[in-house]
Formats: C-alpha cells, structure tokens, sequence
C-alpha cells in the first residue's frame, strides 16, 4: 500500500466534508493542472476557528490532507492557526509518500487564504468571489526528478548522474 | 479474500496450461539450445516448437522472423533504436504518433539526443492517426515509422494497414507496437504489411518477462544486445528457455481460442457500456466505437480524481487502472489523454477498466454496483461537481 494507516482512515472517513453556507472567511487552492483544488471554509467566534469544512478534487492523498488539517485547525484561535505549516499536517499523517508530498502543500494554503479572507471582509475590503490561488509551491521547492530514472537532480544539472540521460529538454 | 481483476492491462494471470508447461520445462532442467550436443538439441528443440507456435499466432510464415526478448519493452527498444542505427546512413528522420508508450517516447527522446528528427504526428478527437498524415511526413530522409497497433489508455485501434501500404510503397521500414494487440485480435504481419512488430506473452496469458520481435526478412536493423548469435544474431543472450516455452504454449491457446475469447470479452464490454449510464452521469468514454480492444474501456468520470475512485474501488476488492497524474507518480496528467483534446480535470477522472477471459458478467456487474457509491462520494466531497451544480 502506497499510504499509511492513518492517511487511508483520513482518506475513507474523512472529517468536516462540506459547505459553511454563512462562512465568514473562504480559501480556495490549486487547480486541476496540478492534480488538486482544495477549498476551505471557516466559521469563526470570538477570534476562535468554531467550524470548519473542507471540499477537494484530488487524490488519497489530498483528500486525506484536507481531513487532518481540518481536525488540527478546529477550536484554535486565528493567531494559532496562522501558524500551522503543511510540515504539521504531513507529519500529524504519520508522513506521505515523496512524490505526494506536494499535496500537503494544498492544505495549509488554503486555510491561510481563507484567514485571509476573513480578515480582509472584517477590514471591509470586499471581494465577488473567495480568495484563491492557482499555483502552489512544490513542497520539494526546486528539486526535480529524472524523466528516465525518476532519481532527484540536483538544481540546475544538465544531465542525470545516475542514469546519464540528458537534460536539456525537461529540466 | 477474492479480488476481481478489471487490471488485466497492467497483469493477466498465467493460464493454468501454460504453469503445468512451465513446470514441466523446469524439470526437465533443459541444457542451452545454443550447445550442440545431445542435450542442447533437445534444448534447442523445444525453442523452435515455441517459435513455431509463436509466429502462427501472428500469421508469419518463417518462425526465424520472430526473435525472443524480455518483453514488450525491449522489442520496442530493438525495433526503434535497432532499426535507427542500421539505416542513420540512409536517413535520420523517423515518424511517430502523439499517442505512443512510453517505450517508443523515450527510445526516440533518446535518438534525438544523437541527432535524429522525429515528426510526431496528433491523433483526431477520436484517438486515431490519419494515414494521410503519415504520407505527408514522409521525406527523403525518412527511415522508420512507428505507430503503435492498439492504445494501452484507450484500447483504441490504429489503421496499421493503410499506413502499412503507403510505407511499402515509399519502401520505408514499418514498426508496430502490438503490445497490448497481438494474441487478444487477430494479428497478421503480412496484411497489416509491417516490417516490425513488437509484442509480449502476458497480453496473451503469457509469462511476464519473455517477449517477441518480427523483423521481416530482409530489414536491416541492428541488434540491441551485442554478444553471442542466438537468435539468429539477432538477440544475444542465452534464451530464457522456460518462460519462451511458457509464451509457445500461450501462443497455441491463444490461437485456438481466438474466436471463443472474442465473443466472450466483446459481451463483457458491451455490458459495461450499455449499463454504465444507468448507474453514473457525466462521464467521457475515450475508446473508440468501432475501432477498439475488445477488453478494455477508457472512461473519464468528470468533477472527480482517478486515484481516488482506484483506492475506494480496492476497498471493495474491485482492482482497476487509473490514468490519473497522481497515480502515475509523474504528477503529469497522461499525454494519450491531453491527444485527444480532454481538459486536464477530465483526464485526471480516467479510469481504465480492462478485463479478460477469466471475467464474468458478474464481475462487471459488483464494478457498476460499487463504481456507483464511489463516485457519489467522491462527487459529495468535489468543490468541481459543487460549482457544476449550482450552474
């Protein structure tokens, strides 16, 4: 099996599926192109995350990130949860796979656009449509991988060490 | 626990008349075939009884043109590479298709590197190449078109035989990936008029890791393993002697069995599509209507990721194979997909159901049943299918 135990739990039960119909912040993430769209919604008292609910197109693994950063983030305050990195969510996962790593990403991004969200509605800028973002940072920034051997390249190689396949046309 | 294998593109389960062959050449613990005493002979025997049964099955009337390999993609990197070296003097231009696997994409990538051209040509909405096409690309320089026979993604059938008399009349060496073809329809090397055609023994209920390559008589093409002169200097390498036999015994059932296992498989697709709307909506089916695999189905589900509808279907011991770039492990949506004109989202959704003669209509019917709890879970949880709704 390509997931843990506690990835595939978050995968078939995830928890807080759904739509806040009266959110007070909404955060959207990634797009079809990069596998993923995640969307987040918050219900917030008292400067303290009451309700949140998650929606997201991707695989076991997305969904399974969606879940768990909904469970960390429920009852902490706006400060709190401002700080919660996709480190945490991976790692409260037990750890992902290292090509799905990326989709941990999804997760934080979009609860932090949808405190961004609420903050800018309680400033009074008003937005038509929920704060998102279409590309997000690969979690394994700059590093890519062989097309031929699948092996990480080191930035900026024009060749591949381990298989010795040339670079120039993927890199 | 019983899983029911709709995967049959990616394993089919040995034929228990193959195993009882297998076993029976790994007691007989044959010598080479390539030694010329008494043991070898009875080796070398044996190997020409599986080239015999072999080259029947694809309608080659000198079994000397088929030459063993490891597999399907070791006959494509033969064909493709073998037949470039041979001819680079002649010309360095070689035409492909948009849609081809892997093996031919990396072969050729691999080629360019050493300065070779490749004219890649697209597919129409429906998977296919235009046979004109392949006429226009032709240039003097043209050594080689390889296009494969059936699609893995989408089952899809090529007209190999009208690109095979424009290149014979251009007199320009033809390769065929029949990988995923040869031993499930009928496959004929000479009306198809290929020159090459690379093809594998588990799409037949063959062993995995034992293959074959025709090279019609008189193509200049160049070997991929360089050593001894087995097979005919062709492939060197002492035979793998019992999965070849494994693949001979495959190959004779196979043959026998044409007719019975098409009519079998043609039910259980026609039982899939016919039924699939009864249970899902909003779905794209990639493979073609006429000119297809009669054992597999291609179908994108919309609003929703295919890796996601695998795991679910796994749980309930329902295996099948999704197109997803996230299952892939490539993080790139499929580029047979993106050829013929789906949107990423789409393809993302694809599934690829293949099944085999040890399929019922059972089997499809547990799949319908459970496909249709998946993916009205995994539609509850798709911000996609959300936004979809309320338009």
């Amino acid at each position: 099996m390509l997931y843990n135990k506690t990835v595939m739990d978050h995968f078939r039960n995830p928890r807080n599926v759904g739509v806040i119909e009266d959110a007070d912040g909404v955060g959207e993430v990634g797009n079809p192109l990069c596998g993923d769209m995640m969307t987040i919604y918050l219900k917030i008292k008292d400067e303290q995350i009451e309700d949140i609910k998650f929606q997201t197109f991707g695989c076991g693994s997305a969904i399974a990130v969606s879940s768990m950063l909904t469970e960390i983030a429920k009852g902490k305050s706006i400060e709190e949860a401002k700080a919660i990195t996709n480190k945490d969510v991976a790692q409260a996962l037990e750890g992902l796979p290292k090509n799905k790593l990326h989709c941990s990403n999804l997760g934080a991004d979009a609860l932090q656009l949808a405190i961004k969200n609420y903050e800018d509605i309680r400033a009074g800028i008003a937005r038509p449509e929920p704060l998102r973002k279409d590309e997000h940072e690969h979690s394994h920034g700059k590093s890519c991988y062989c097309p031929y051997c699948d092996i990480e390249l080191t930035e900026g190689a024009t060749f591949c060490e381990a298989c010795h396949s040339s670079l120039e046309e993927e890199h | 626990m019983k899983i029911i294998n709709l995967d049959h593109i990616s394993a089919k389960p040995l034929l228990p008349e193959v195993k009882a062959a297998m076993i029976e050449a790994i007691k007989k613990d044959y010598h080479n075939p390539a030694s010329q005493h008494k043991s070898g002979e009875e080796a070398a025997a044996a190997l020409e009884n599986a080239r015999k049964s072999v080259a029947a099955l694809i309608n080659c009337e000198i079994p000397k043109e088929v030459v063993f390999t490891s597999g399907g993609t070791e006959s494509v990197n033969h064909a493709v590479k073998g037949v470039a070296l041979a001819n680079a003097e002649k010309g360095k231009h070689i035409i492909t298709s948009n849609i081809e696997h892997n093996s031919v994409i990396r072969s050729l990538r691999r080629l360019k590197s050493a300065g070779f051209k490749v004219t890649s040509l697209s597919v129409d909405a429906s998977g296919r190449v235009n046979p004109a096409d392949v006429a226009d690309a032709i240039t003097d320089e043209t050594i080689l078109v390889s296009i494969m026979h059936s699609n893995n993604e989408t089952g899809t059938i090529q007209p190999i035989a009208e690109i095979g008399k424009i290149t014979r009349e251009k007199k320009i060496i033809f390769h065929t990936d029949a990988v995923d073809s040869a031993g499930v329809v009928p496959m004929d090397v000479q009306a198809l008029g290929v020159d090459l055609m690379s093809f594998a023994a588990n799409t037949f209920y063959g062993p995995t890791g034992v293959g074959g390559l025709y090279i019609r008589r008189g193509t200049r093409v160049f070997p991929l393993l360089d050593g001894g002169v087995q097979e005919n200097n062709k492939r060197a390498g002492a035979e793998n002697l019992i999965g070849i036999i494994g693949m001979g015994k495959a190959a004779e059932h196979a043959r026998t069995d044409m007719d019975s296992r098409l009519a079998h498989l043609k039910k259980l697709k026609e039982k899939l599509l016919d039924e699939l709307p009864n249970y899902i909506d909003e779905y794209i089916i990639n493979t073609h209507p006429e000119f297809s695999l009669p054992n597999l189905v291609s179908c994108s589900i919309k609003y929703i990721e295919g890796e996601s509808v695998m795991l679910m279907l796994d749980d309930d011991n329902i295996a099948v194979s999704t197109r997803s770039a996230c299952a892939t492990g490539s993080l790139r949506a499929s580029h047979v997909l993106l050829s013929l004109g789906l949107s990423h989202a789409d393809a993302q959704g694809t599934l690829v159901i293949s099944f085999g003669i040890d399929n019922t209509e059972a089997d499809i019917q547990a799949f319908l049943d459970s496909l249709k709890n998946v993916v009205t879970t995994l539609r509850d949880i798709s911000p996609l299918y959300a936004k979809a709704s309320k338009r």
